[in-house]
């Protein structure tokens, strides 16, 4: 555990995102222009964006997804930014979340007082074969990719080793995918604002329109175990087990603490910043957990002076359900081993001891690469501050926490927040 | 000839179906893949080993949504290919495609498995490649 400490103290002083969906007449800068006006209208003090110094974008791909490299100062320019510096931030899916460490750590170096983060990715242009070629490569395009392995997978892959390892069972993984659904239904941002519940309905009531026979699904189980409904990707992950390809921007305005009031009352401290990498998922000694992301959350509790005892609400990287399961393992909640059992407890709901994913997560919400890490931001800052609507949980939300992981856990950054 | 450590020198062994990794001549340790540098005392004084293509079943899937170039090769959502990590003796582990094991029932396929290592030649002449993958052992 390190004892890095920031050289001053940091704030998030406003946070916005676009709708994230598949959008097909909007380009990832026009999701940024909506992310960064919502941005805007939540300083509560209002700003001028003129007082904003410096730039970090997190892109996975837009290189390959849209054709277009050199995305930083393209965002910058048009939201009306330039000539300030801007600079991408590439670490796959974990590219917002270390593109908000790159403000964190601008700031506290005392170099700037105001810095704009974002986050963008827009996907949904590609057929899904060719997606699945872009996300693999975030993989390792020599040794793994050749094998087959694709990023549903390479996760499927970790869930074969956990089920062996603890005795979970693939129907326990549902019950991560019915809690994100119940909490993006919430969510007027998310892809899927709909329960799974509702999701039956919509499909029978689609059927019966048409003339065709009604699917007879009993319950949330049955349609899960359906063949047909929720068709298997890479075993043991069904379609349900995966988050969507999606089109978002979020993105956040930090600034050195002294200077938050000037923005608003109620700002949300960013108090802890931890950052890992790995090697590929066939060179590590265990294939259940992310050590990534473990060593990310000592080093971001240590910085911030809190345990994971603490932490009253995360938003973890779920870009597959067993990738919460094994999230809330690794961040220290639950011990190894247990945490598809505290998902099956409702441990995790929006109304348990330990809220995870009150925005629905990667898998309602969706999973904008490159967006999502900054995505998660935002929803801590509204939680915290309890503008969370109809999902806001019923608990003060005085400490925070959210987890970024790239790749199959080659990159993982946690932060930690505190409304002070 | 010389093999510098690389993905290339190993494609190269897998092209002549030996399964390859490089070892620190300085502290012993095995890389597979196999590495310029060893990351457990940073020397670059590197030996390449032959593996002895034994070991057992880490982790597995079946994939039933592929890439471009699986779909290529006859895979879709009717017939799933299966791909895996396995745990060599030599206590290393490596990425590689399953061949004898049932793709299409991916319940039945179990972790700890043993496991020999196999070579799948695909192409002719110079588009020729050569994939490596595992098959049970028994």
């Amino acid at each position: 555990m390190s004892n890095r400490k920031l050289g001053r103290g940091v704030a998030m002083v406003g946070a916005g995102m676009c709708k994230f969906g598949a959008f097909a007449d909007k380009s990832s800068r026009d999701l940024f222009v909506e992310a960064f006006q919502e941005m805007r209208a939540s300083v509560d003090q209002g700003f001028d964006p003129n007082v904003i110094e410096n730039i970090y974008i997190g892109n996975f791909s837009s290189d390959l997804f849209e054709h277009q490299g050199h995305t930083a100062p393209i965002m910058a320019d048009v939201v009306g930014l330039t000539p300030r510096p801007a600079t991408r931030i590439e670490d796959a899916c974990a590219s917002g979340g270390v593109a908000l460490r790159q403000g964190v750590m601008a700031i506290a170096s005392g170099l700037y007082d105001v810095v704009l983060v974002g986050g963008t990715e827009r996907m949904t242009k590609l057929p899904t074969a060719e997606v699945t070629d872009t996300l693999g490569a975030a993989g390792d395009t020599l040794f793994e990719i050749p094998a087959g392995f694709t990023f549903p997978g390479f996760y499927a892959a970790m869930a074969s080793a956990y089920m062996h390892k603890y005795g979970m069972l693939p129907e326990h993984l549902m019950n991560v995918a019915k809690k994100n659904h119940d909490n993006g239904a919430l969510n007027p941002k998310a892809q899927f604002g709909v329960t799974i519940r509702d999701w039956m309905q919509q499909r029978i009531q689609a059927a019966l329109k048409k003339g065709k026979p009604a699917p007879t699904w009993k319950n949330e189980s049955d349609f899960l175990h359906d063949d047909a409904a929720n068709p298997m990707i890479a075993y043991p992950l069904r379609l349900f087990d995966c988050s969507p390809i999606t089109d978002g921007a979020a993105c956040v305005l930090l600034v050195a603490e002294e200077r938050a009031r000037e923005f608003t009352d109620t700002p949300i401290h960013i108090i802890g910043s931890g950052q890992a990498s790995d090697a590929a998922l066939h060179d590590r000694a265990d294939l259940t957990a992310l050590r990534a992301a473990h060593i990310a959350a000592q080093d971001a509790y240590a910085m911030a002076g809190v345990t994971a005892r603490d932490i009253r609400i995360a938003e973890v990287h779920d870009c597959f359900t067993i990738a919460e399961i094994i999230a809330t393992e690794d961040l220290g909640f639950f011990e190894p081993g247990t945490g598809f059992k505290m998902a099956e407890d409702g441990v995790t709901a929006r109304d348990g001891a330990q809220p995870i994913n009150t925005s629905g997560g990667l898998k309602s919400k969706g999973h904008p690469v490159g967006a999502s890490g900054v995505g998660q931001a935002v929803e801590v800052w509204k939680q915290m501050r309890g503008q969370a609507g109809a999902r806001q949980v019923n608990r003060d939300v005085p400490l925070a926490l959210t987890h970024n992981v790239g790749g199959t856990g080659q990159t993982a950054v946690v932060h930690v927040y505190e409304r002070k | 000839m010389v093999h510098p450590f690389t993905a290339a020198s190993f494609n190269q062994f897998l092209g002549e179906h030996k399964l390859m990794a490089s070892r620190c001549t300085q502290c012993k340790q095995t890389f597979l893949p196999p590495r310029a540098i060893c990351p457990n005392c940073h020397s670059d004084q590197m030996e390449w080993v032959e593996t002895s293509g034994k070991g057992t079943l880490a982790a597995f899937t079946s994939v039933y949504v592929g890439p471009t170039f699986m779909n290529a090769e006859g895979f879709d959502r009717n017939n799933p290919y299966a791909t895996g990590i396995v745990e060599l003796d030599e206590g290393v582990k490596i990425s590689a495609r399953l061949t004898g094991v049932d793709a299409k029932n991916p319940a039945n396929i179990k972790i700890g498995t043993p496991m020999r290592v196999e070579f799948l030649d695909r192409g002719e002449g110079d588009a020729k490649q050569t994939f490596l993958a595992f098959t049970p052992a028994n």
